[in-house]
C-alpha cells in the first residue's frame, strides 16, 4: 500500500507535504482548546439569563436565553423592573461601576503608554551609547521588568505608605492609596516604573537598525542634531516604535493585578479597571454578565488591536517573519 | 516618475546622471566612507553618564528599597535610613512561617512546579511550529502567523469566567492543570513567536550541507540544528517560565490555597494582625520571589534582550 504510492507519486504530483501539518497542527489544537474554546463560550454565555430571583414572580429562575440583556445592562445601566420592562439602575449596583472603569482604563492606558514611551526613548538613546556599563545599565532596567507585578504592587504599597519613603523624600503627607488623585498617580508611577524599561529595550533594538552612515550623511550635508534625530530617527525607528506601542497599549487595556493590589479591589474604588470589574461580578455569581463585560474586553482589545494595525502601521506579522536584523 | 523606477533598476549609470541630488552612486559613497576619520563624541560624554546614573536609579531603587526592609527590625520599617541597621532574618521567618493561613514556602513549590511544567509543554509543541515557521513554506503560513500573533495579544481576562466554570464543573479546581493550561496561553504564542525569530537567523546551509552528505531530515535537525539552536531554546525557556512565575489573574481565580503560586500568595499576605500590613514581613517575601529571578536577569542579560526584542512580550 504505502510502496505504491510512494513509487506513483512523483509520476502523478509532487508528494503532499505533511511536515506543516504535524508541526504547526498541535500547537494550533491546543491554542483552539486554551484560548479558542474559552471565548466562543463566553460569547455564548453573555447571551445567556444569570441565575437570580425573576421580578415577575418572584421565583428563582435558571438560565435561559437573554439576548443583548447583559450587554444593555453594562452599557445603558438598564436593570430589570420590578413589574417587567427596564429602568436605569440604582447607584451602587455594579453596572453603574461600568462606565467609570472603562473611564479609568483608558485613562491608564493613555497616560502610561505616553510617558513610557517619552521616557523609554530618552532611555533608549542613552542605553546605545557606548559607554562604560553599558550592561549593567541593560541588566539594570530588566529589573522592573523581572519582578511580577503582584510583588511590584506590594513593594510600591509600601513605598506610598502615609509613612512610607516617597512621602518622607517629598515632605508631603499624601494619603497615596485612598485620595482619588493620588491613587492614579499611584497607579501610573509604578506602572510606568515597570514597564518603561521593556520599551526602552524595544525602541533601542529599533535605533540599532539605523545603519551609522545615515547619520554621517546628514551630517555632511549639515544636519543639526534635532534635524537628524526628527527626519532620520523617528521615522526609520517608526516600525519597531509601533510595534512596542502596540504591544506596551493592548497590554494596558487589561490591567488587574496593579490596581487591584495597591489600591484596592472593589469595583467602585477610583482606580477600578474593567478587568476588576469582570472579576468581581463572577465572584458575585453572576457569570453571565460576567462574561459580557469580558467579551466587551476582548472587543476593545481587538478594535484597539485592529486600530493600531491596520492605519498606524504597526506591521507586527511582517516584523516578526520578515525581520533579520537583532540587537547584539 | 512612473518610467523612472525601473530605470534606476536596470541602468544605475544614466539614472545618477539625469536625477542629480536625490541618489549619489553606490561606488562613490562607498569610498567617501572609508576615508572619512571615526566619529567622536564632543563633550556629550557628561549628560550620557548623569542619565546612566538616572537609570540604574530609576531600575534598581525600589528593589534596593525591598531588600533593605526586608533585613530591618519590623520597629524600624518606616525609617528612611539606607542602611538596615538592626540587621535581622526575622522577616523572612515571618513570611516563611504558615501562622495566619500563610503558606509561602508551598507557594514557592507551587510556582516552580507551575511555571517549569507550562515552559516544558510551551517548548516541547513551540519548537516544531517554529520550525515549520521559519523553515517550511506551505499554503496558510502568513495566516497561522497572524493567528498566533494574535493569540499572544489576547487578553487574559476574557478566558477567567468560562475557564472557571468548566474546571468548577469538572472539579478541577485546586489542581495544578487547572493552572497549567491556562498558562500555555500565554507561554505558547511567546515560545512560537520568539522561536521563530530566532531560527530565521541560523545559518541553514549547515543543514543542507549535511543533507547533501547523506543525513536524513531528521538526523540534520537533531545533529546541527538541535545544537546551534540550543541557545535560543534556552533563552525562549527563561522567558516562558519569568512570564508564568508571573502571571496572576488566572491564577488568582483558579488556584486554591493549596495550589496558590506566590503571586497570588503575596497578594493576600496577611500578618497576625490584619489592621497592620506586615510591611517588612511582605518585602521578605518579594525578596524571595525576586532575588533568584534578578539573578537570572543578570546572568542571562544579554539573552533576555535578544529573546525581548525578537518578540515583544506581555509582562
Amino acid at each position: 500500500m504505502t510502496t505504491s504510492e510512494k513509487s506513483q507519486a512523483p509520476l502523478v504530483a509532487k508528494k503532499f507535504d505533511w511536515r506543516p501539518v504535524w508541526m504547526v497542527g498541535p500547537a494550533l489544537i491546543i491554542l483552539a482548546v486554551v484560548i479558542g474554546y474559552p471565548i466562543v463560550r463566553a460569547v455564548y454565555l453573555s447571551f445567556m439569563a444569570d441565575r437570580g430571583l425573576d421580578p415577575a414572580t418572584g421565583m428563582f429562575t435558571q438560565g435561559g436565553f437573554a439576548g443583548f440583556q447583559h450587554y444593555l445592562y453594562w452599557l445603558t445601566q438598564a436593570c430589570p423592573a420590578p413589574g417587567g420592562g427596564t429602568v436605569t439602575c440604582p447607584d451602587g449596583v455594579s453596572a453603574t461601576d461600568f462606565w467609570p472603569a472603562m473611564g479609568n482604563t483608558l485613562f491608564f492606558t493613555v497616560t502610561t503608554v505616553s510617558l513610557e514611551t517619552v521616557l523609554g526613548f530618552a532611555m533608549a538613546v542613552i542605553m546605545g551609547k557606548s559607554i562604560w556599563g553599558r550592561s549593567l545599565l541593560r541588566a539594570a532596567v530588566l529589573v522592573p521588568w523581572a519582578i511580577p507585578t503582584a510583588v511590584t504592587a506590594k513593594l510600591w504599597a509600601f513605598i506610598f505608605d502615609p509613612n512610607g519613603i516617597a512621602n518622607t523624600i517629598l515632605g508631603t503627607n499624601i494619603a497615596w492609596t485612598t485620595d482619588p488623585f493620588y491613587a492614579r498617580v499611584a497607579i501610573i508611577v509604578a506602572d510606568v516604573w515597570k514597564t518603561a524599561p521593556f520599551m526602552a529595550l524595544l525602541i533601542l533594538a529599533g535605533l540599532q537598525m539605523i545603519p551609522g552612515d545615515v547619520y554621517e550623511a546628514a551630517r555632511v550635508d549639515g544636519a543639526s542634531r534635532w534635524q537628524q534625530f526628527v527626519r532620520i530617527t523617528l521615522p526609520l525607528v517608526r516600525p519597531a516604535l509601533m510595534v512596542a506601542i502596540l504591544f506596551r497599549t493592548l497590554d494596558a487595556l487589561r490591567m488587574y493585578d496593579l490596581p487591584v493590589i495597591l489600591v484596592s479591589a472593589n469595583s467602585n474604588s477610583p482606580t477600578a479597571t474593567v478587568s476588576m470589574l469582570v472579576v468581581n461580578e463572577m465572584r458575585m455569581g453572576n457569570f453571565n454578565s460576567a462574561s459580557a463585560i469580558s467579551t466587551l474586553v476582548f472587543l476593545l482589545v481587538f478594535a484597539v488591536a485592529y486600530i493600531m494595525v491596520k492605519f498606524l502601521g504597526a506591521n507586527v506579522v511582517e516584523d516578526r517573519t520578515g525581520k533579520k536584523e537583532e540587537i547584539r | 516618475m512612473s518610467h523612472r523606477v525601473p530605470d534606476h533598476s536596470t541602468s544605475p549609470t544614466t539614472t545618477t546622471t539625469t536625477s542629480s541630488s536625490s541618489t549619489s552612486g553606490p561606488d562613490r559613497r562607498t569610498d567617501d566612507r572609508d576615508l572619512k576619520p571615526p566619529r567622536k563624541p564632543l563633550g556629550r560624554t557628561a549628560g550620557t553618564y548623569v542619565g546612566a546614573l538616572l537609570i540604574l536609579i530609576w531600575g534598581l531603587a525600589p528593589f534596593y528599597w525591598m531588600l533593605v526592609t526586608a533585613f530591618r527590625d519590623n520597629r524600624f520599617v518606616f525609617s528612611a535610613s539606607p542602611l538596615p541597621s538592626n540587621v535581622t532574618l526575622d522577616n523572612f521567618r515571618e513570611a516563611l512561617s504558615t501562622d495566619g493561613g500563610n503558606n509561602f514556602l508551598g507557594a514557592i513549590i507551587n510556582s516552580v512546579i507551575i511555571s517549569s511544567v507550562t515552559t516544558a509543554l510551551a517548548l516541547t509543541f513551540g519548537v516544531f511550529t517554529a520550525y515549520a515557521l521559519a523553515r517550511v513554506d506551505f499554503r496558510g503560513k502568513f495566516f497561522v502567523t497572524g493567528l498566533i500573533l494574535a493569540a499572544s495579544m489576547f487578553p487574559g481576562v476574557a478566558l477567567v469566567t468560562p475557564l472557571f466554570q468548566l474546571f468548577t464543573d469538572i472539579g478541577w479546581i485546586g489542581t495544578y492543570q487547572a493552572l497549567i493550561i491556562p498558562n500555555i496561553s500565554f507561554a505558547l504564542p511567546l515560545t512560537i513567536y520568539t522561536l521563530t525569530s530566532f531560527f530565521n537567523d541560523l545559518p541553514w546551509e549547515l543543514e543542507e550541507a549535511a543533507r547533501v552528505d547523506g543525513a536524513t531530515r531528521g538526523q540534520a535537525f537533531i545533529k546541527i540544528i538541535l545544537p546551534l539552536a540550543a541557545p535560543a531554546l534556552f533563552t525562549t525557556a527563561i522567558l516562558a517560565f519569568i512570564i508564568t512565575w508571573n502571571e496572576f489573574i488566572l491564577s488568582q481565580q483558579l488556584s486554591t490555597t493549596a495550589t496558590e503560586p506566590v503571586t497570588v500568595a503575596i497578594a493576600r499576605f496577611s500578618g497576625v494582625n490584619p489592621y497592620i500590613p506586615p510591611h517588612a514581613a511582605i518585602m521578605a517575601a518579594g525578596a524571595l520571589v525576586t532575588v533568584p529571578l534578578v539573578i537570572m536577569v543578570l546572568l542571562f542579560q544579554r539573552r533576555i534582550i535578544s529573546g525581548l526584542t525578537a518578540g515583544g512580550l506581555k509582562s
